[in-house]
């Protein structure tokens, strides 16, 4: 017998990683940042962090509503700056994990420069990348991940830019961790983040998810819960495949998995060797360090 | 009493529940394609913002694996790993 | 609290405003700088970087501006003690964040070592075109501190005064430098740190459960806190309550947008601040600001050499206004000349104050260099004509 949810029931798992107060939040239905909001709470559980010590940082979009949502330290900034935002954070307070939970227009259009020039200093932040492929939050204008021919308000005949292969971007950018699933995976969503918490270094996990409301719908791509199905049917996982291999298109088939797991010294590590190197016992160290 | 070994697999079955949160639930479906028992389906009732929430169809067929849970982008249902009615667990 | 004697270069130095602001802010206690190259203000950064490993701390060169302006405040929510520094182009590029941050309150300084402008201008020479910017230069309502040192030592003083003004008011202080200032080069006293007096960071004492990040005490002003310490904050730029939750509508915006605006407000007789030189007696006050203050003392003494008796009110706070002062001047002398490396624009504050009880008149330059002082005699000589 089902029961609702009532003082002395059990509470869902999410729910002490959620501002219930502030429920129910504004995704869409069938939208799927709520679902990467689960596997980002198992995860927290399963590296088994002190939750005091990690900080969102999120920009502007649906998901960096996710800022506001959970239960944690988190600053929602600008459009495009969590990025640099979260390295500030991170220098000043090594002993935080750094986690930016943005979308991909934030990240990857207004925040690029600052993607690639962390990833290139293997800043030790935790970059979560939910790709609807398009601007939801602002009523679906076209992406740098938007595939070619497909429709939005921006490109109202057709998106004619050749996207960006994030995963690619992020490894020749220098990222040590890059995998991408879609919104389907959810246990590997979940797995990979926790890998990622507990990893130093420049992390990006890329996750496919639906806007039902606008991508899906204007591209005829169906609703939320069929574009799930089609995540399901249409990927591939191939762990370690090559990152130039992963490219997206329309309808076809998306590759997913763990493509990048490397070891290089971080910013702060890199910093402080250098200082060291150059200051002896004269270096005082980071401040916060 | 013969010594304790562990039940013969075919004769062992998980239980669990689900906890539903009606109102928060959109209706997307999730839960109800990726139950991996299938022992969820649209209620035939709607709830106060005019979705159909899920209800279990079999209290004996769900295993409580919380994928339900993991899938529900609005933190509207999860699963409960139980102990078997009169058996060991 | 006193500063850190292991940041305080204690003695008489002979260096440029840009290397007396970076030793200033180290005074202050700043341990993190986060910048990005722009002449005229490039040294004050590369000094930090040069400095800070040995006091404590870190610098990092961003890959823009934009990225400097919002790394400073996410270094300020860990517990940093932050400041960016820019000119022209730079500055315009980071307005977006100096609204940021007034809007979430956190206390950091801006520096703007100013140069000609607009767009690229003289890189490597002065103007004081960016004060109304950074009055008005982020989008929406909002107060500004605003400082203007106009002589190596105050470069050093002020950036104390600056930070202490941010932590104090949980607000972003703009240091208003001229590229004139920043690179000549004069004797700076750096005095013993048990002499500097340094305003702490105002931390909250409240448990997580009762503190709210936007919840004004008495004086307006909520209390701070950092990432890290289980108060699991949330700091967002939308309009937010008290909790710092968005709440887009009206009366919060309203209740929001009053506070912060009334936070700087209320306290602007504490702010404001501003030197005067022979104003008992004036008939004509000279207001000039930064390096202008400097050549306009020089046209001061000319005319009083004429028997014109004249007066120089320089303000050292430029925003908040010194309005209060420029009102009174109006009602007992006959005129004020405004003297500034721009078209206009601090001008434009006194002939409001003013209010047509006195004349005013304006000595504009271009920039890329400073005033020649018999301009400024001529202004003089109209004002009493």
């Amino acid at each position: 017998m089902t029961e609702t949810t009532i003082a002395d029931q059990p509470v869902n798992p999410v729910e002490p990683f959620l501002r219930t107060e502030r429920m129910p939040h504004i995704w869409c239905p069938g939208c799927g940042i709520g679902t990467t909001v689960n596997c980002f709470a198992r995860a927290l559980v399963e590296s088994k962090i002190a939750l005091d010590k990690v900080a969102v940082v999120s920009g502007i979009g649906c998901t960096g509503r996710v800022a506001g949502y959970v239960q944690l330290d988190s600053f929602h900034t600008t459009h495009g700056r969590a990025i640099p935002f979260a390295t500030g954070l991170k220098l000043a307070n090594p002993s935080l994990t750094v986690v930016v939970y943005s979308g991909d227009g934030d990240l990857i259009a207004i925040g690029g420069n600052h993607f690639i020039h962390a990833a290139r200093r293997n800043a030790d932040i935790k970059v979560i990348c939910v790709n609807n492929f398009i601007y939801g939050m602002t009523g679906g204008q076209v992406a740098p991940t938007t595939p070619i021919g497909a429709m939005a308000t921006t490109s109202p005949y057709g998106c004619f830019e050749r996207p960006f292969n994030l995963p690619f971007l992020a490894e020749s950018s220098g990222a040590v961790y890059v995998a991408r699933w879609t919104a389907y995976h959810v246990r590997h969503i979940a797995h990979s983040m926790a890998e990622a918490f507990s990893k130093k270094g420049f992390c990006f996990i890329e996750i496919i998810a639906p806007c039902p409301t606008l991508y899906q719908r204007r591209n005829r791509l169906g609703d939320g819960l069929d574009t799930m199905k089609y995540y399901k049917q249409k990927s591939v996982i191939k762990n370690g495949a090559s990152t130039k291999d992963v490219d997206l298109d329309l309808r076809g088939e998306i590759v997913v998995g763990k493509f990048v797991d490397i070891n290089r010294p971080t910013l702060e590590q890199t910093m402080d060797l250098q200082l060291q190197h150059a200051l002896g016992s004269s270096y005082s160290g980071g401040g916060g360090r | 009493m013969p010594e304790e070994t562990a039940t013969p697999v075919a004769t062992r079955k998980v239980h669990g529940r689900v906890y539903i949160d009606w109102n928060r639930c959109k209706g997307c479906g999730f839960c109800i394609e990726f139950c991996p028992p299938k022992v969820l389906a649209f209620a035939g009732w709607y709830n106060d913002h005019g979705y159909h929430p899920p209800e279990l169809t079999s209290e004996e067929g769900c295993t409580g694996c919380d994928l339900c849970g993991l899938y529900c982008p609005d933190f509207a249902i999860f699963g409960v790993r139980e102990p078997r009615k009169g058996g060991r667990p | 609290m006193k500063a850190n004697p292991a940041a305080v270069l204690t003695g008489t130095h002979f260096i440029d405003g840009d290397q007396a602001c970076c030793e200033g802010a180290l005074a202050a206690g700043a341990n993190f700088s986060a910048g990005y190259p722009i002449t005229p203000s490039t040294e004050v950064v590369e000094r930090f970087a040069w400095r800070i490993p040995t006091v404590g701390g870190t610098f990092l060169q961003m890959e823009d501006e934009l990225a400097s302006s919002i790394a400073i405040q996410g270094a300020t929510w860990a517990g940093a003690k932050a400041f960016t520094v820019t000119s022209g182009p730079g500055f315009s590029l980071m307005m977006e964040h100096i609204g940021y941050a007034a809007m979430t309150e956190t206390p950091c300084v801006f520096v703007d070592v100013q140069r000609g402008g607009p767009s690229t201008g003289l890189p490597t020479l002065p103007g004081q075109g960016d004060m109304m910017q950074a009055r008005w230069g982020s989008h929406g309502d909002y107060e500004i501190i605003a400082l203007c040192p106009n002589s190596p030592q105050e470069c050093f003083d002020l950036m104390i005064d600056a930070f202490n003004l941010s932590e104090q008011y949980r607000t972003p202080v703009l240091f208003m430098m001229d590229e004139c200032v920043g690179h000549m080069t004069e004797k700076v006293v750096i005095p013993p740190a048990d002499e500097i007096e340094i305003q702490p960071r105002r931390y909250t004492s409240l448990p997580p459960q009762e503190y709210h990040p936007f919840q004004p005490c008495a004086d307006g002003i909520p209390e701070m806190v950092k990432a890290g310490d289980g108060y699991r904050i949330h700091v967002t730029g939308l309009t937010h309550d008290e909790q710092g939750y968005p709440a887009m509508e009206w009366r919060t915006q309203e209740k929001l947008v009053r506070r912060l605006v009334e936070k700087i407000r209320t306290h602007v007789p504490k702010i404001v601040r501003y030197e005067e030189k022979n104003i008992e007696d004036a008939d004509v006050v000279v207001v000039a600001y930064g390096i202008t203050s400097r050549i306009a003392l020089r046209a001061i003494e000319m005319a009083r050499e004429e028997g014109i008796r004249a007066g120089l009110h320089r303000p050292i706070v430029a925003w908040p206004f010194p309005e209060e002062r420029l009102r009174e001047l109006a009602g007992r002398v006959k005129g004020l000349v405004v003297v500034e490396m721009n078209y206009g624009q601090m001008f434009y504050e006194v002939e409001r104050c003013v209010a047509e009880r006195a004349r005013t008149l304006l000595v504009p330059h271009g920039g890329g260099t400073v005033h020649e002082p018999e301009a400024i005699l001529a202004a003089i000589r109209e004002a009493v004509r």
